[in-house]
């Protein structure tokens, strides 16, 4: 097949909600397969990155190239319509491609069994299921499309550890199956550094990205203290704590980094690629009405 | 037709629930008769007779003409005011500056008391069937009118943002995300609406025509006759409550089972 690779693909995106730039000179590929983070503080432009990435809001200045043939979204609140069945909430997507109703809910009724729905919830109202439930409702939802990119904005922020756990679980290894690309917003880097493949960093006001990291563990291999070990690394990086407004690490461990950032140390699968870019100009004259 | 069904469904254990309403109406009757046993026949005569006399009124068959007149006009403006206070809040709804302007307008005409619109329609319709439907009409108007426009003020933004990346069609759109939230305001506005155009055109019809419940209570108001003004009055009232409690109040239970109710 001589199709193009599957991926999406973001270049010099910039983007503005009237004088106020949201986002300035973006840019990352990813490809199939591969799960990135978008980290960074509250404000800086993720969700607005996403929503462009998933053609909700129209790209202004930039380029937004998706080439993956199915694309499904999960939003930070689970968004169930109120009059709809758990069943009819999941199966939207596939009623909106105009499948049958028997077949989509019988899609909708294997992929919420295997979310860890029971049968009996399905008949109910969103208001009827606890807050976690409604979570695997809408992770079902976006899943029974069977996507070939997932875009998740900060969908599990509000879930408690447990539950937090076994959805990541659900969420990685329905990926694997699937060779799904997943792109998913997050402010929580223990999150990121559990989940992903590549962890993109952002910093606010322009929102824009200033650095990678790849990691080099498949998810399911990270076991809890890998993962603590590295989000504390990640923690440890000048390009972080300056993203997320903390003070300069301790001494010793962040000085190094914050100028020239250093090969990764040999121990660790934490490998920062891109280096911190000089930040982009911001469009003269943009703020000077502020 | 599902919801015929499901009304049907769920008639039995809906008036086995009613036994507590129909309890406290039997402590109301009581009361009732202890008034009257106080202060006499003439001032409030006792139920029994005043539903004897509704009895005699329906045997006779003086009763049904009068009541079908009256169903005739409230229901003749009440389906216009559905028809108007529907569309328009729809409309005005989807516009800001629209539903901007008509909030006051609209308060207005809520804040306009139905006797002064009686009056100018007395005075523009005579004593023809124009008269009581007008003040139907301008009373229920506002009501349903409000709620439309409330409905599609309060669309949400997060659904819709939900729906466009579903990639929900027009169609579905409309019936699956509009539509089921149209409706819950518009629904409790439309009974709402009814109740009070029961009530308004009684009291058209009191002053401006010459049948009809109003008018029936007009003349037995003149003659004195206690006894068949509670029997009017019981009579206008029960219909009322059988229409909503026997017809609306379900279909309302069904169309918002998914509401959240009260603990």
């Amino acid at each position: 097949m001589s199709a193009p690779p599957r991926e999406l693909r973001v270049d010099g995106l910039s983007h503005a909600f009237g004088r106020d730039e949201v986002l300035a000179g973006i840019g990352f590929r990813l490809p199939a397969g591969e799960v990135a983070a978008l980290v960074g503080p509250s404000g800086c432009g993720k969700t607005t990155l996403l929503h462009l990435a998933a053609g909700l809001l129209t790209v202004q200045q930039g380029r937004v190239s998706n080439t993956f043939a199915t694309t499904a979204f999960m939003f930070q609140q689970p968004r169930l319509l109120p009059w709809q069945s758990a069943l009819d909430n999941i199966a939207l997507g596939l009623k909106a491609a105009g499948m049958k109703c028997d077949e989509r809910h019988y899609r909708a009724h294997d992929i919420a069994l295997r979310l860890g729905l029971a049968h009996r919830d399905l008949d109910k109202f969103p208001h009827q299921l606890s807050g976690g439930m409604q979570s695997r409702v809408a992770l079902a939802r976006a899943l029974v499309l069977a996507p070939d990119l997932l875009l998740l904005d900060e969908p599990f922020s509000a879930l408690d550890v447990g539950l937090k756990e076994e959805l990541y679980r659900l969420l990685l290894d329905h990926q694997a199956d699937r060779e799904m690309g997943v792109l998913m917003i997050t402010h929580d880097l223990m999150e990121a550094v559990r989940l992903s493949d590549a962890i993109l960093v952002m910093a606010p006001e322009p929102g824009r990205i200033v650095c990678r990291f790849e990691l080099s563990v498949p998810a399911a291999r990270r076991d809890d203290a890998w993962v603590y070990r590295h989000t504390a690394e990640l923690l440890q990086t000048a390009a972080v704590r300056e993203s997320f407004g903390l003070p300069p690490a301790m001494p010793g461990a962040g000085e190094r980094g914050a100028e020239a950032p250093a090969p990764a140390r040999p121990v660790s699968a934490l490998r920062l690629v891109v280096p911190a870019e000089p930040v982009p100009a911001a469009r003269g004259g943009s703020r000077c009405g502020g | 037709m599902r919801l015929l069904r499901a009304w049907a469904a769920g008639l039995p254990a809906y008036l086995w629930s009613g036994w507590g309403a129909i309890a406290s109406l039997l402590l109301f009757f009581a009361a009732w008769e202890a008034v009257s046993l106080v202060y006499g026949p003439l001032v409030m005569p006792d139920p029994r007779s005043a539903f004897g006399t509704l009895l005699g009124l329906v045997e006779s068959g003086a009763a049904w003409p009068e009541l079908a007149a009256t169903a005739r006009r409230a229901l003749t403006g009440y389906a216009l005011s559905v028809a108007a206070g529907s569309l328009l809040g729809l409309l005005a709804g989807l516009s800001m500056t629209a539903s901007m302007m008509s909030r006051p307008l609209v308060t207005v005409l809520m804040g306009t008391p139905p006797i002064a619109w009686l009056v100018l329609a007395m005075l523009w319709f005579g004593a023809s069937d124009g008269t009581p439907v007008f003040t139907v009409f301008v009373a229920a108007f506002p009501v349903i009118f409000i709620g439309a426009l409330q409905g599609t003020r309060t669309l949400d933004n997060q659904l819709r943002g939900m729906a466009e990346a579903f990639r929900l069609p027009p169609r579905m759109m409309f019936t699956d995300v509009y539509l089921p939230h149209v409706v819950s305001y518009l629904f409790p506005a439309w009974i709402a609406a009814l109740g009070t155009s029961w009530k308004v055109v009684v009291m058209a019809e009191l002053l401006a025509t010459q049948d009809g419940v109003g008018a029936a209570l007009a003349v037995s108001r003149s003659h004195l006759d206690t006894a068949a003004t509670m029997a009017w009055i019981a009579a206008v009232v029960g219909l009322l409550l059988a229409v909503e409690y026997l017809v609306l109040e379900p279909i309302k239970r069904e169309v918002e089972r998914w509401r959240e109710h009260g603990a």
